[in-house]
């Protein structure tokens, strides 16, 4: 029984899709985290919804007119930071507004809002096609491998500018590549949670495994595992109870973030840490 | 005929109009120990920055007699360990971990390599040629004294600890030169001590060339085999002795130390 939801053609792309989405944005969102810029992924899905808004506008597939406009307004932004020196807060105060506004701009001026564009906003991940499907797992195994292969730059480059810059990491390069990255990912997480919600798969699978005091690797790892077991059984329960998948999703990872923070509190972590330290004393 | 480690000629910085360095000129020999004195805000720091690319400035700097695109190249090889390494403190970096960041990749220690033998210098490596990543991570560990605190997390260690892992990340790419800007202000006696035996250590035995700026005047008198006192301008550079002879360079590094010192007090 517990398994006729996997007959279902839409449920095995919701699936596919929302697995891959989640261990992108998880890994993508823990550089994010730790380089303090975790709302960038929010402004950025604003500007991507202003970006989904154009393509109706000129009745072009509207992912790719957000792929285009998120990411080259993350680069945007990241030139104009470096070169005015506005603090990071304020860039994505700028982002935000301005993306958002862009979009509720165009959808006034053509024929008002649509049930599509809401489910850009709020996300429609059990009506992914098999074209959004084959686009959005493509595009997220591309970031992942990039992740990859750039991972130890990256790491040295997000704990430390300066020595990176100095160990001949060509650290502005990087730093584009990584928020043109991350612009993509906000694309293809549109779907799952929608625009509004995207924030939440980047930062709290991340804030909770952080809290768990391990080497880099294990909390990416950790990570991961909460974002996808999260979305697997969001998108379970969201079937069984009918309610909406993303809702669901989000508030199961902030359950996780809770319970952590609860048994961090009561002692279970630092304990742990407390007995590593004694055996290395002993 | 072997080149300088380090030659610094005219060097001068300025910031919005006001010269933090002002036309300093100095060399470094291979396998030196040269200790910068001067009180704060004497450009210490700017130099160093200005060695390392991440400061413009007036005047030539070069590495091993190398300049532009050789001079990045040999850049890498450069271990530094500022005064204080501004991290994110939440970052879930083990010791381990944070070693590892300062691993070179092979291609750029080979090029490194045969710019280095061209120029005739001799380049002590720390580690065997066959060693791999893990093992100079151990080992570079076990010079400063970490080996135990290898899987804990940088932040929980104390700020003399999270220097010495620092150290142990400039170690492991095999440093031609390390450059260390004040690395144990603030750390208490008991772990300064380790520091200086780490440093002796690395010096005479794997003759790394280093550059160490400190306010601890005992400490360069013990382990500097040269000095350099600096205050925007460059007023002594030479041997250790001459300097630790000559009242009047003491007395006023003293006094600006001293009112320095006091002006920490009053804050």
């Amino acid at each position: 029984m517990t398994l006729d939801i996997l007959s279902y053609g839409f449920m095995q792309r919701a699936l596919l899709t929302g697995v891959v989405v989640s261990i992108t944005c998880s890994m993508i969102g823990l550089f994010l985290v730790l380089k303090r810029y975790s709302l960038f992924g929010d402004a950025l899905s604003h500007v991507a919804f202003g970006g989904i808004a154009l393509g109706y506008f000129f009745n072009i597939y509207p992912i790719w007119t957000a792929f285009a406009v998120s990411v080259s307004a993350a680069l945007g932004i990241t030139k104009l930071r470096k070169s005015t020196k506005i603090s990071g807060d304020a860039a994505i105060a700028v982002l935000l507004s301005s993306g958002f506004a862009m979009g509720v701009l165009l959808i006034s001026a053509s024929h008002g809002f649509t049930i599509d564009l809401f489910s850009f906003l709020f996300g429609s991940i059990l009506l992914t096609s098999i074209q959004d499907t084959l686009l959005i797992v493509g595009v997220s195994c591309g970031v992942i491998l990039t992740l990859i292969a750039i991972r130890k730059p990256l790491i040295h480059f997000t704990f430390d500018e300066e020595q990176a810059k100095v160990h001949g990491i060509p650290v502005e390069k990087l730093n584009y590549l990584f928020v043109a990255l991350a612009a993509v990912t906000v694309i293809a997480t549109m779907r799952l949670v929608g625009i509004l919600l995207i924030s939440a798969l980047i930062v709290l699978p991340n804030i909770t495994s952080i809290m768990m005091g391990r080497g880099f690797k294990k909390t990416m790892i950790i990570s991961i595992s909460l974002s996808v077991s999260a979305v697997i059984v969001g998108i379970t329960i969201s079937y069984y109870f009918n309610l909406a998948p993303a809702g669901t999703i989000v508030m199961l990872m902030v359950a996780m973030f809770v319970g952590t923070l609860i048994a961090k509190h009561v002692g279970l972590f630092s304990k742990k840490v407390h007995e590593n330290n004694l055996s290395t004393v002993n | 005929m072997s080149v300088n480690a380090l030659d610094v000629e005219n060097v001068s910085v300025s910031h919005n109009g006001v010269l933090a360095v002002n036309k300093i000129s100095f060399s470094v020999q291979e396998g030196d120990l040269l200790g910068i004195v001067g009180p704060n805000g004497a450009g210490k720091t700017t130099l160093f920055r200005a060695i390392l690319g991440l400061q413009s400035y007036q005047g030539k700097i070069k590495l091993f007699g190398y300049e532009g695109s050789q001079y990045t190249t040999l850049l890498s090889m450069v271990g530094y360990v500022p005064q204080k390494v501004n991290f994110e403190p939440n970052f879930p970096a083990t010791v381990y971990d944070v070693v590892a960041m300062g691993i070179l990749s092979k291609k750029k220690l080979a090029k490194g390599a045969a710019l280095i033998q061209s120029c005739g210098c001799c380049w002590n490596r720390i580690f065997s040629t066959s060693s791999k990543d893990r093992e100079k991570i151990e080992e570079s560990l076990k010079i400063v004294g970490l080996e135990s605190f290898k899987d804990r997390r940088i932040s929980e260690l104390s700020g003399g600890e999270q220097q010495r892992a620092f150290i142990a990340k400039s170690l492991v790419k095999e440093p031609l030169l390390m450059i260390l800007d004040e690395p144990v202000t603030g750390v208490d006696m008991d772990v300064q001590n380790k520091f200086y035996s780490v440093l002796r250590k690395i010096n005479k035995e794997n003759k790394i060339t280093i550059v160490w700026s400190s306010h601890d005047l005992t400490a360069i008198s013990d382990l500097a085999t040269r000095v350099a006192c600096m205050n925007r301008e460059l007023f002594f550079h030479g041997e250790k002795e001459e300097f630790f002879a000559n009242k009047d360079l003491l007395k006023m590094y003293s006094e600006s130390a001293m009112q320095l010192h006091m002006h920490k007090h009053d804050m």
